[in-house]
């Protein structure tokens, strides 16, 4: 039992990650625009930033 | 998209962004694709002046920094292909959705949290014991208790304010459960127990904040479709300056200008009435739907929409202190008092959450009084109280009225009303309004035929009515002067007359300037001028006719103009029932009287006639080209050229109710299943972990299948 010592912190370090990167995209405005941000992959042009996008 | 690198433009934009106070947005309904994002981004930074434009499909917007005026910016998309229309700033400002933005962040915490409580639980549900059993449940509860504590909080603060007076909701029973699914653990994993419900507690917040997050998108949906309404509506207003009549935006208007009011245009700010009387429908102030008659100094308010003739006012208040403004802002504290669809629901929570209550505490008392061991009776009562707990209940309305309205937003229609879709779904005839709704008037007369100055008084009585046939003679005359007018007029079902230069002139039906029939005459003294124009059928309606009649829908025609064009009309729209020469009174009163017979008529219509049947009845629609007025009485608005897609906004209605329906069908069955199970004691958290999650998914995934409609 003694590799719970291991198991249990490593998953909660990746759940932790997740969250964090989570956060991070919701605070990068990565929800507001759905739809637009999956066809703009199709686009040649270089890449815009979402945060261009703050009101 | 300006450089090679967004690095280097990183700096200038940002700079820009800040000096230029206001960006302009536009709504460009047609945009579909990456295609389209780029045209229209590329060719607005093309333009000079604009320093940066971002398209937001999701909401077929797009945002300009810039200091041209937002109609030049249309004008240009027009030349590439997008028809756009100016938004309001004023109107849309305010908008960020910061609600919503907290409950994904707590639906987010929840769900990572969730997943890791749900893999540390694998371990006791596979048989840990003992010592390592309860490290696993009290890790389990660093991670549940403070997450619980800050995701659950909408929950917490609904099912207080229902308390405080003194009646029920859901949220009630919903806060039970998961505060006593924690305590009850808590003390169960430090005692060695061996039943843990951390992550019940979390499911259940979990998938409960999926609900409450489309419910809110819903109606954030539904709320910025009105705001986007608003935003086209009064954008622009017509003041009357020493050099003529000048039109400017609504935010350039000060107190003490004089602003000229059109019929059917809604009053643009607080002010007082010059011209010697008016009349204005004021039902969103008082809800009487009757006009009501000014006469001259009569206070009027933002908002109203004038009925009558064109009239002058000096204006009193503007921008943040008219009335409107302080209404619009009760109406969004209102709002968050949830829409009727929730009511619905709440209405259903005054039988549920009592019989839940009652369940547990009859479950608790008959486990005590059999064993005569309050740990054991408390742990059942409360599984209970945590399977019946309303999680796909929740989320089965919500979560098919959001696939709906956004399917139906990307079809081009703004859906206004939280129960439309309900209300669509039981409507069985179609009334249909003639000119402007099915046909679009054109001329073709040569200009030559008049005088100049017959022409401009043409162009200056056209401008004076809100009626589609003067504003399509208005974009006919074009760059013709208008000629000064005063002591204007309109006349429903009749024309607009006035005085220029001490003649006597009209613009209006024959049979009402003393001619014969219905063609459209200018009379100028007392010598009468026909107008010839010819009606064309509108692009879509043959789809929109022929659909609906495919779906056994009684479709009839009620028109203000002649039998025989009518006829003409109804022939080639295909239509076979139409009654002609009806008066706006008679067409509401024909909505009424279907109404109280028991048929569901839904109203189609955009004119000033149209007005009071649009509200009369049971449903409405109203292309985006009308009136103000009647834009405002309908509960969806066609934007977008064509009525062709108007059958599939009836098919999703029908879907969407009859999905809703399964939906409360399976979480019902689901409960008939669990509750006993749960009452008898067999339920574990293992149990309910399933039950729960198969529910909710179940019942999201048939909501999407109303999205699968071609």
């Amino acid at each position: 039992m003694n590799v719970l010592v291991f198991l249990i912190p490593v998953s909660l370090t990746l759940g932790g990650l997740g969250l964090l990167a989570f956060v991070w995209s919701l605070k990068a405005r990565q929800y507001d625009d759905p739809e637009g941000h999956a066809v703009r992959i199709l686009n040649d042009e270089g890449p815009r930033r979402a945060e261009d996008d703050a009101n | 998209m300006t450089a090679a690198c967004p690095a280097c433009v990183a700096g200038p934009t940002q700079l820009d962004l800040t000096e230029l106070p206001d960006a302009v947005q536009l709504s460009v309904p047609s945009m579909r694709c990456a295609a389209c994002i780029s045209t229209v981004e590329n060719h607005l930074t093309g333009l000079r002046g604009v320093a940066d434009a971002r398209v937001n499909l999701s909401q077929k917007r797009v945002r300009v920094v810039t200091d041209r005026p937002a109609s030049e910016l249309a004008a240009a998309l027009k030349d590439v292909g997008f028809e756009a229309y100016p938004l309001d700033a004023n109107a849309l400002s305010g908008e960020k959705d910061r609600t919503g933005h907290d409950l994904l962040m707590r639906l987010g915490v929840a769900g990572f949290a969730m997943m890791n409580v749900m893999l540390l639980s694998v371990a006791v549900w596979s048989g840990a014991e003992g010592a390592t059993r309860d490290l696993f449940h009290l890790i389990s509860a660093t991670i549940a208790l403070p997450v619980v504590l800050y995701s659950a909080q909408p929950f917490f603060k609904h099912a207080m304010q229902a308390l405080r007076v003194g009646r029920l909701n859901m949220d009630v029973p919903i806060s039970l459960a998961i505060l006593l699914a924690g305590a009850m653990s808590l003390y169960e994993s430090f005692n060695g127990g061996e039943h843990a419900y951390f992550d019940a507690a979390l499911s259940l917040t979990f998938f409960l904040l999926i609900g409450r997050y489309l419910e809110h998108h819903t109606r954030s949906t539904a709320r910025s479709a009105a705001k986007e309404l608003a935003a086209l509506e009064t954008h622009t207003v017509s003041l009357k300056t020493p050099r003529g009549v000048e039109t400017v935006p609504l935010t350039k208007v000060q107190v003490g200008d004089v602003a000229l009011v059109q019929t059917g245009v809604r009053v643009p700010v607080d002010g007082v009435l010059i011209s010697k009387e008016a009349h204005t429908d004021r039902a969103f102030l008082t809800g009487e739907s009757d006009p009501v008659a000014h006469q001259q100094d009569a206070l009027l308010n933002a908002g109203e929409i004038n009925l009558g003739a064109p009239f002058e006012m000096r204006a009193s208040a503007v921008g943040q202190d008219t009335r409107l403004h302080q209404i619009a802002r009760l109406v969004e504290t209102a709002e968050n008092a949830r829409n009727s669809y929730t009511s619905l629901a709440d209405r259903a929570a005054q039988v549920y959450a009592p019989a839940v209550h009652l369940l547990a505490l009859v479950t608790f008392i008959g486990w005590y009084a059999i064993s005569q061991d309050l740990r054991h009776s408390l742990n059942i009562a409360i599984a209970v109280l945590i399977i019946t707990c309303p999680c796909a209940l929740g989320l089965a309305v919500p979560a098919v009225s959001t696939a709906a309205i956004s399917k139906l937003y990307r079809l081009g229609f703004l859906v206004k009303s939280g129960t439309a879709l309900e209300r669509l779904a039981e409507c069985r005839n179609i009334v249909l309004d003639k000119t402007g709704t099915l046909t679009t008037p054109g001329f073709s007369f040569a200009k030559d035929d008049f005088s100049d100055s017959d022409l401009s008084i043409a162009k200056a009585l056209a401008q004076n009515s809100a009626h589609p046939l003067s504003k399509s003679l208005d974009l006919y005359l074009g760059e013709v002067r208008p000629a000064e007018l005063d002591a204007i007029s309109e006349t429903k079902g009749g024309g607009v007359s006035a005085n220029s230069d001490g003649v006597k002139v009209a613009l209006g039906r024959a049979s009402w300037l003393g001619g014969d029939g219905d063609a459209l005459v200018l009379k100028i003294g007392e010598t009468l001028h026909p107008v010839p124009y010819k009606e064309t059928l509108k692009e879509g309606v043959q789809d929109m006719t022929g659909g609906l009649s495919a779906q056994n829908l009684a479709l009839e025609i009620m028109s203000g103009d002649t039998p025989e064009k009518t006829a003409q009309v109804a022939a080639a729209a295909e239509v076979a029932e139409f009654t002609a020469s009806m008066s706006p009174e008679e067409k509401s009163t024909r909505v009424t009287a279907m109404e109280a017979e028991g048929a569901t008529p839904c109203m189609i219509g955009d004119g000033l006639n149209d007005t009071v049947a649009l509200a009369a009845a049971h449903a409405s629609i109203a292309p985006g080209s009308a009136l103000d007025a009647a834009r405002s009485a309908a509960d969806v608005v066609v934007i977008g050229n064509t009525m062709a897609h108007v059958p599939k906004l009836f098919k999703i209605a029908h879907r969407a109710v009859a999905l809703s329906r399964q939906n409360f069908a399976i979480s019902l069955v689901y409960n008939l299943i669990a509750v006993p199970i749960a009452v008898l004691g067999y339920a574990t958290p293992l149990a309910a972990a399933l039950a729960m999650s198969l529910s909710s998914i179940t019942v999201l995934l048939n909501a999407v299948r109303v999205g699968r409609i071609s």
